[in-house]
């Protein structure tokens, strides 16, 4: 089934070797690699032969799987995606049913070890009842599929974090996929839903040097995820010269100021859409005059407004504020009566003082 | 047993429960302390006044931030450090853009900021002052004579805020919402002890000032 | 000594003490201690600091027996932390070691007042310290005996009314003047202190002069003729409620319109602020400072005068007068009729610094070296200038500053200023 490299797939597609080492520097650039490490990557990348990958599809929306598949024109990336040997994918795949579930058995019995597994969607602990697969739950899908596995990739802020799920007030006891596989390596590739590139980017990389990547304390490839939005973002000299957009028609939103006021949260995520940008470098949320939502950080939706600015806190402030005044109010009078009793007695206990005191104390000095 | 899974988690819940736990036990501590000073009250005075008390209460509430030429002479590094670092203090509270939008958020009203590069400028001038202030309090006979721990602590809750504040904005520690946290923790921390030391002076001293100015206004003296 | 009898008849004591503390603190001195922050600003402005870089003698640290009482009975933080053990207490020992900072190291000059830049009045509270100090048994004794002898005597120096009868018979020989004693329904009673009968008997025969050539309408009083009020000095509400009553009988009897206090200082504290809140109600009469009086008297142009004193001269500001009492302008203008060449010294007006001698400083023996010590504040004012002569306008100030000069050997004349005026007072 697997046995064409990926060179001869390409060449099969058109794409001279030419284009292939083209893509090879580019992507040798993109894993912040140096230059003379391109030809050992391109070496590697012609001879890959296909891995099985079996995607899991738990809790979500689907949005991951349409960010990697949107393509208006063939490319490269696309066309990686389409080297792996895709043996298990909803949205996909042609086969369904128990067909569908034989064929996924199959290649984890095939490839045992060696396959990868890519999830989507986050898992609920409440009920398993919440999401099944041809009956089977996710958790048991997950511990099942995961056991042969070489490693996990955890799509989406979903998988990687719970994402919006998870959110408050959290019905299904959805969690992530790193909070329940603890014996295999996970690589949380974050994003509501994340940038096409940066998916293929890790599989380019897990093909080339059959590894993961390093990653950052949240199991993200350093590489995609260790800039903020903040420093590479293009505005970022208005927020350096406080020039701030207050609303989204307003001379400063009009002239491309910093959109920090309007709530961007591009100071605290961690991704690369000021980089990379979105369907093929057009643009990003920020560039189309919208803040970060802070999508590819664990716990966003529950990060407070996504129209307020990152410096305002989400509780409910107003409500303790209040009831803090009353109960201050009413201690303090209290606290106040208390002293004017305080000192009344005080005065009640006064004797008065008279010069003859003195006298007799020297006496009985 | 992780307090915190991530330093979002962290975050999170120093903008969230930690802000509202703080906030209500400084307005319940501040209020505690405003109305067991006024409730007081004081004795109703017979003698003949020669002046008002209100006009030059709210005078000295100003005229007293002037300090007399021969005091000055005598002891500029207090009163030149403890205006600068004050002063500083407060254009960073009040100018940063991101605490505006704070103070708006909570209370409504809002005004103009300053460059961000500007009010980083000002945390470390004011960074530089307070650990000035720190030492002459350490060296000096009578501020040393006189300080107890409260002073030493109050001296540590107030520059902490200012120090995370400057290091998450040039964002020196990793990740950023750590960052982040730590500053608003600091000044979480800061809200909590203030009921409870001589940081209650940045409103008694509207109180005291208008006292004494009131009492010698009335006595048709100069305060 | 017998056992019982001091369980009987010991009336001052540690529990006095700190109930009178108790019942001194109000919603001022409640708001002063919230807002100290230790800034140290009143040290440099208490001349007992400066001269003797003490730290001791730091003004918030003479109230530390008032803010602890303050702390652990009237907040709520610090009842629980009494609760606990861990307040800090009022003892015994504590005020007696306190007694030399708030009696000899203090004149409650009020120079600390002024300067605390979060508004505390200082001074005041030091004040407050005293009624505690006097009811727990830890008043100097120098006071104390100066009490005594103003409440048995009438006087603090012990003079009786002979004394002052044979003073005013110099006086009416001396000038050919009649000094009005007891007269119904005089416009003016000139009240004396004790320093000025004995000492600068000069005074009385200056407001003889004056008033004759102004024709203002005066008298004494034989039954209310002391000033002085030890009871303010020593800091007992109560002796000072006994002596000022004295003087308010004395005045409300002879129906006069206004009370003159001379030329003292905590006499003019006494009976112009103090006074009707002792005995719980407004007087019959006002209080008017002589200077006041003069100066009126001035712009009126029935002052009139000849000559000026051709002398280098600088003016010395009480503290309870000018900075405290409000008289500011007053002797400046007054001192303009009479001098040619009148040099302000550093620090003139409101925060002039003290001579060291007053709030009862003067009449406690033990104080001395303190006091000659802390008068080379004044000693460094006056070589900044190089004047011939001092003027001031009040009694204690006057003993105090020629003592200090003659310690120093500096040899310079103190005047008083209504002296001063009544000798160019034009002769008829």
């Amino acid at each position: 089934m697997n046995k064409q490299t990926l060179l001869e797939m390409l060449q099969q597609q058109g794409i001279s070797r030419r284009g292939f080492l083209k893509y090879c520097t580019a992507i040798t650039s993109m894993m912040a690699l140096p230059p003379s490490m391109m030809p050992a990557v391109a070496a590697a990348l012609e001879s890959a032969r296909r891995p099985s990958v079996i995607w899991l599809s738990f809790q979500e929306c689907t949005g991951c799987t349409e960010s990697l598949t949107r393509s208006h024109s063939p490319t490269v990336e696309g066309l990686i995606f389409d080297h792996i040997s895709l043996d298990y994918h909803h949205t996909l795949q042609a086969a369904s049913g128990d067909a569908a579930e034989h064929a996924r058995e199959q290649a984890m019995h095939d490839n045992k070890g060696k396959y990868l597994v890519v999830v989507d969607g986050s898992i609920p602990l409440a009920n398993p009842g919440y999401s099944t697969i041809a009956g089977i739950s996710n958790l048991d899908m997950l511990n099942e599929t995961v056991a042969g596995a070489a490693a996990v990739i955890a799509v989406g802020t979903c998988a990687a974090f719970g994402g919006l799920p998870q959110a408050d007030p959290n019905p299904t006891g959805a969690v992530s996929v790193s909070s329940l596989i603890k014996d295999k390596p996970v690589i949380n590739v974050s994003g509501c839903p994340p940038v096409p590139t940066v998916i293929t980017g890790v599989l380019a990389h897990f093909l080339t040097f059959g590894s993961i990547p390093e990653l950052d304390s949240l199991g993200r490839p350093k590489v995609f995820f260790g800039q903020s939005i903040h420093d590479r973002c293009y505005r970022r000299p208005f927020y350096d010269k406080g020039l701030f957009a207050e609303t989204f028609d307003d001379e400063g939103a009009q002239k491309g100021w910093c959109l920090y006021r309007l709530g961007c949260k591009g100071p605290m995520t961690y991704n690369a859409c000021a980089t990379l940008k979105w369907n093929q470098q057009t643009s990003w949320p920020v560039e189309s005059g919208h803040g970060c939502l802070g999508c590819s950080e664990p716990d966003f939706w529950d990060a407070g407004s996504f129209y307020k600015a990152l410096s305002i806190p989400d509780g409910d402030y107003a409500k303790a504020s209040g009831y803090a005044v009353a109960a201050g109010i009413a201690a303090g009078a209290a606290a106040g009566m208390l002293n004017k009793k305080t000192k009344s007695d005080a005065v009640a206990r006064h004797t008065k003082v008279s010069v003859d005191d003195f006298a007799v104390n020297k006496e009985t000095d | 047993m992780e307090l915190f899974s991530t330093a979002n988690d962290f975050l999170l819940w120093t903008r969230g429960d930690a802000f509202n736990i703080a906030v209500s036990i400084f307005l319940i501590g501040v209020f505690i302390r405003v109305l067991e000073i006024f409730l007081m009250g004081r004795k109703v005075d017979f003698s003949e006044p020669r002046g008002t008390e209100w006009g030059p209460g709210l005078k000295n509430i100003i005229t007293r931030s002037v300090v007399d030429n021969g005091t000055f002479k005598r002891a500029p590094f207090v009163v030149i450090v403890g205006y600068i670092w004050h002063i500083g203090f407060f254009i960073c509270i009040l100018f940063f853009i991101p605490h505006i939008e704070l103070i708006n958020a909570m209370l409504g009203i809002k005004w103009p900021g300053l460059a961000n590069p500007l009010v980083d400028a000002t945390a470390a001038v004011t960074m530089f002052a307070l650990v000035a202030m720190l030492w002459y309090r350490l060296t000096h006979p009578v501020l040393k004579f006189l300080s107890t721990y409260e002073d030493y602590l109050v001296w540590v809750v107030t520059f902490i805020p200012l120090l995370t504040g400057y290091l998450a904005y040039h964002r020196m520690i990793d990740p950023y919402p750590l960052a982040l946290g730590l500053h608003i923790l600091s000044v979480e921390v800061f809200l909590i002890v203030f009921p409870f030391t001589k940081l209650m002076h940045t409103i008694t001293l509207f109180i005291a000032r208008w006292y004494s100015g009131a009492m010698m206004g009335r006595k048709g003296i100069e305060s | 000594m017998n056992a019982t009898t001091k369980e009987v008849k010991n009336t001052l004591s540690l529990e006095k003490g700190i109930n009178a503390l108790k019942e001194q603190i109000d919603a001022p001195t409640a708001a002063f201690f919230s807002s100290c922050v230790n800034c140290g600003l009143c040290a440099e402005a208490c001349l007992f600091y400066t001269e003797t870089n003490d730290p001791k003698y730091t003004p918030i640290n003479k109230v530390e027996p008032l803010r602890r009482v303050w702390a652990s009975e009237y907040t709520l933080f610090g009842k629980l932390k009494k609760a606990l053990g861990l307040a800090k207490p009022v003892t015994d020992d504590m005020l007696a070691e306190w007694e030399t900072l708030i009696y000899d190291g203090c004149t409650l000059c009020g120079r600390c007042s002024m300067v605390c830049p979060v508004g505390n009045d200082i001074s005041t509270m030091i004040r407050k310290v005293r009624e505690g100090m006097v009811a727990s048994d830890h008043a100097p004794e120098g006071l104390v005996g100066a009490s005594t002898r103003a409440v048995k005597i009438g006087s603090p120096m012990g003079i009786r009314l002979k004394a002052l009868e044979a003073q005013i018979k110099h006086i009416e020989a001396d000038t050919g003047l009649t000094i009005p004693v007891d007269v119904q329904g005089a416009d003016y009673m000139a009240l004396l202190s004790s320093m000025e009968i004995i000492n600068f008997p000069e005074y009385i025969e200056s407001l003889a002069k004056i008033f004759k050539q102004a024709d203002v309408s005066w008298t004494l009083s034989s039954e209310a003729f002391e000033a002085t009020n030890s009871g303010i000095q020593i800091g007992s509400s109560d002796i000072a409620r006994e002596l000022v009553q004295r003087v308010v009988d004395g005045a409300e009897k002879l129906k006069v319109k206004y009370v003159i206090s001379p030329e003292c200082g905590h006499a003019f504290t006494a009976i112009r602020w103090d006074g009707p809140n002792l005995i719980g109600r407004p007087y019959a009469f006002k209080v008017v400072h002589i200077l006041e009086l003069l100066d009126e008297l001035r712009q009126a142009g029935r002052l009139k005068t000849d000559g000026k004193l051709d002398k280098r001269l600088t003016f010395h500001d009480p503290c309870q007068i000018v900075r405290k009492g409000g008289v500011l302008a007053q002797p400046r203008n007054l001192l303009g009729q009479v001098a040619s060449e009148v040099v302000e010294m550093s620090d003139a007006g409101k925060m002039n610094w003290c001579c060291g001698g007053g709030g009862g400083v003067s009449a406690n023996e033990r104080a001395d070296e303190l006091r000659l010590q802390a008068f080379k504040r004044k000693k460094a004012q006056l070589e900044e200038i190089n004047v011939e002569v001092m003027v001031t306008a009040c009694a204690n100030c006057r003993l105090v500053l020629e003592e200090g000069l003659e310690e120093n050997n500096m040899d310079m004349p103190v005047l008083g200023l209504s002296e001063l005026i009544s000798e160019h007072l034009i002769e008829e």
